[in-house]
């Protein structure tokens, strides 16, 4: 099979514009398809956070590195470094958020615990009673919705050819090569990365392989403009809020509060109980959101494996087909994994290691067999 | 709209079928404002299965259901033109609004926009005592001819009528066909309105000189779209049908959504007018009494064929004019790029150019480039002139596709949503990071 790309990159999110790019900067020739538009998934409706402080302990290395790629962005992508402040009202949430703390700041995380009136005078505004209080500086915010701009032009330079909507409809893998069909007609490829956020589960189950992940339904909100009311990220120890100002005088109400729907057919929405939960939360912490009016409440879809640790590696049993997925706090971490990725594609040791999916043995057990040969 | 603000059913001549409401045993909910619809996943077979999240005096408040019909109507497409953003400047339907409260919204008014809307508009000016020195309508006098012998001929009788008392109730205004808005004028408000000579596609004429025009108001309009926000909100299929006014539900005959017992009605499932709009309510209310077993197939086919009789009428009646208001992207093509087309992110034709040309091409990724429509209008003022310029670029209508629909469906105090809690009374699940 003569193949007219080295490697075809599946999904524009975050992870396949990270991936593509360093394949190409590696000197592949790439094509990158996308079913909608680039970074319209996720990578394009998450709150933004760009946050050290509330990623898990095995991830944390991770997002320093995917952190400081976000920085080198900067203005493109609307990066803005503002410090984060995590917050208990209670005790249980206070020995909570010790115990989480610490294991990140073991983790490498630049977390210090700070007083309850150092956090007030950091951040008046918030809600006075606080239990405990963990500060870390290099932690700040981006515009996700820029996503899409952001890498459109990046992978345009480095030459990558990219396709927007044009969905790949079948992925065939075979011992020389790999075939991706698409409306707009068939790219063969040596090797294929499907990084497809939500979507893996579907695209992955078409070429046999039944990724074992289920689906998290995320919530986000965002208020009218809004007098300055806080200048970090501020989160809850429970791990269900976020909270940023914008610079526009927006607030950003985050969480992962669960709503509806499924990637199949495009369609997520709000649950109006959960979303409800999330306002008060945020009411709660930052009473004089109760002087603002909720513009806009909408969800992304994200993907998570049984030991919430991501999918980076070869597709078991698909010969010349990678996955990238399931990398929970994704959005702060993506341009990092994914270049992680391309490099063990081209061949290099990872800086940092990759996440196996043949760990999963439900994966390699129940796989189907479904590798043609040419 | 979203919100009903008590029984005032259209025009005088709907007094009795608001009186048959009172009368008719439903439950109403005045000044109850629907922020979100959903459908919950099918329990048992009685099971509720609409999820209708209200908000009323009492505050924050759900009604299940076990059929929804659609009914909220449409909402104006707008094309920005240099100045529509000064005080002074309405939209068609708000000026309509204020009217039948008999409040003008100047003493010299423009009247601009295509179709019956306007024309409506400009009488109600005049029977308010306010003077019109401008009714402007950018087609031609041909195309208006035109379109009203096809009506007369779809219709006969009464469409003559009509056309005859839509010629009467524009005789004093000055008319000007085939003419539109090139610039609204003023420092801090309308002070006049510059008009240009337009051809077929309402493109302006260079070669006609403009005529300015002092007013102190302008009302401005381009036709109807259906408010089609609460399908989009439950998945139903839309196309793209100029003819109904731009992005529809696809409903059958008998007004079913693709969505098992979701029904729209009136302009909402495509922009039709006032007389079928009683007719497609009742069609969509036969279909889900029948879809529920409450009404027997013999009645059912019965006032449904007597039913589809009506709709052809006016279905016949509304096609013979949809060609006097369908959406013409070349009507924005010529809007400099000064011209603000968001008006709640200030974003200009301008912005909106470079991000096309920077590769957006559906009407959501040019909200991700620019926040066009991320305001609290969500998108209702700018989406058709953000399109049109998608579509200036040559995309077509069905790829550029619709902003999709966000609850709530208007901005909300955030305490109306939030009420009355305490902090324990938070359902905390077992946290995501943990």
């Amino acid at each position: 099979m003569k193949a007219a790309f080295d490697t075809v990159v599946v999904g524009g999110g975050v992870m396949g514009a990270a991936a593509a790019l360093r394949l190409a900067e590696g000197g592949m020739r790439v094509a990158l398809c996308e079913a909608r538009q680039l970074g319209m998934g996720a990578s394009g409706v998450n709150a933004g956070t760009l946050s050290i402080q509330t990623k898990r302990v095995p991830l944390i290395p991770y997002a320093v590195r995917g952190y400081e790629l976000w920085k080198q962005a900067g203005d493109a992508v609307g990066f803005k470094e503002t410090g984060s402040l995590t917050l208990a009202y209670n005790e249980s949430e206070a020995h909570g958020l010790r115990q989480r703390m610490t294991a990140r700041r073991n983790a490498g995380a630049p977390i210090e615990f700070i007083t309850a009136a150092a956090a007030r005078s950091l951040e008046p505004r918030i809600r006075e009673g606080l239990a405990a209080a963990s500060f870390c500086a290099a932690d700040g915010y981006a515009n996700a919705s820029l996503t899409g701009v952001y890498y459109r032009s990046r992978l345009r330079a480095a030459g990558v050819d990219v396709r927007e909507l044009t969905p790949a409809q079948r992925i065939v893998p075979g011992d020389q090569g790999v075939r991706v069909y698409t409306p707009a007609g068939m790219l063969r490829a040596r090797r294929a990365l499907l990084a497809t956020g939500a979507w893996a589960k579907t695209m992955a189950e078409q070429i046999g392989v039944p990724l074992p992940i289920r689906l998290r339904v995320n919530t986000v909100s965002v208020t009218e403009r809004m007098p300055k009311l806080i200048h970090a990220v501020i989160a809850h120890a429970s791990g269900m809020l976020t909270l940023k100002q914008a610079a526009n005088g927006t607030v950003l109400i985050g969480g992962a509060w669960q709503g509806r729907g499924s990637p199949d057919d495009w369609h997520g929405d709000i649950a109006p109980e959960s979303l409800i939960a999330n306002l008060r939360l945020a009411q709660f912490v930052l009473p004089e959101l109760a002087g603002s009016r909720v513009v806009r409440c909408w969800t992304g879809f994200e993907a998570q494996t049984p030991d919430s640790v991501p999918l980076a590696g070869p597709m078991p049993g698909a010969n010349n087909v990678f996955v990238l997925c399931c990398v929970r706090s994704g959005y702060t971490i993506g341009p990092y994994i994914g270049a992680l990725m391309a490099d063990a594609m081209l061949g290099h040791e990872p800086e940092l290691p990759l996440f196996d999916p043949a760990r999963l043995s439900v994966v390699s057990a129940q796989r189907s067999g479904a590798v043609e040969s040419e | 709209m979203e919100a009903a603000s008590g029984p005032r059913l259209g025009a005088d001549g709907d007094a009795p079928l608001a009186e048959e409401l009172d009368r008719c045993g439903a439950d109403r909910a005045y000044e109850c404002y629907v922020w979100h619809v959903a459908k919950l996943p099918a329990g048992e077979a009685s099971a509720p299965v609409y999820e209708i999240s209200t908000l009323g005096h009492e505050g924050c408040g759900q009604i299940h259901g076990r059929a929804l019909v659609i009914a909220t109507g449409a909402r104006e497409r707008f094309y920005p033109r240099p100045g529509w953003t000064l005080p002074g400047v309405f939209g068609l339907g708000a000026a309509s609004v204020m009217l039948q409260s008999r409040v003008l919204p100047g003493s010299h008014v423009v009247v601009v926009g295509p179709g019956a809307m306007a024309q409506s508009v400009a009488r109600q000016i005049k029977d308010c005592g306010g003077e019109v020195v401008a009714h402007v309508d950018p087609n031609s006098r041909r195309r208006w001819v035109e379109a009203v012998s096809r009506l007369a001929q779809r219709v006969g009788f009464l469409a003559r009528r009509r056309a005859g008392s839509a010629g009467a109730a524009g005789r004093d205004a000055p008319k000007y066909h085939g003419w539109d808005v090139a610039t609204i004028n003023g420092a801090s408000a309308v002070e006049s309105v510059t008009l240009q000579r337009v051809d077929e596609k309402w493109r302006p004429l260079a070669r006609h000189n403009p005529r300015t025009i002092s007013a102190d108001a302008l009302c401005i309009g381009y036709g109807l779209a259906p408010a089609a926000e609460m399908y989009q909100l439950l998945g139903a299929r839309l196309r793209y049908a100029p003819a109904l006014g731009g992005w529809t539900p696809v409903v059958d005959r008998s007004q079913r959504t693709d969505v098992s017992r979701l029904y729209g009605a009136g302009d909402s499932a495509g922009v039709l007018g006032a007389p079928a709009a009683y007719n497609t309510g009742r069609m969509a209310a036969l279909s889900a009494a029948f879809d529920l077993g409450r009404l027997d197939r013999a009645s059912y086919e019965r006032e449904m064929r007597a039913a589809h009789r009506v709709q052809a009428r006016a279905a016949r009646a509304a096609s013979a004019l949809a060609d006097l208001t369908r959406p013409r992207s070349s009507a924005m093509a010529w809007v400099p790029d000064a011209t603000i087309v968001c008006r709640c992110e200030s974003i200009t034709a301008g912005e909106l150019r470079g991000a096309i040309g920077e590769g957006a091409r559906e009407i959501n990724a040019l909200k991700a480039a620019t926040r066009c429509g991320m305001g609290p209008c969500g998108g209702r003022a700018c989406e058709e002139g953000a399109a049109a310029l998608l579509e200036s670029a040559r995309y077509s209508r069905e790829r550029i596709g619709k902003l999709t629909a966000r609850a709530p469906l208007r901005p909300l105090p955030l305490t109306a949503l939030t009420g009355t809690f305490a902090y324990s009374d938070i359902p905390f699940p077992q946290a995501a990071d943990t």
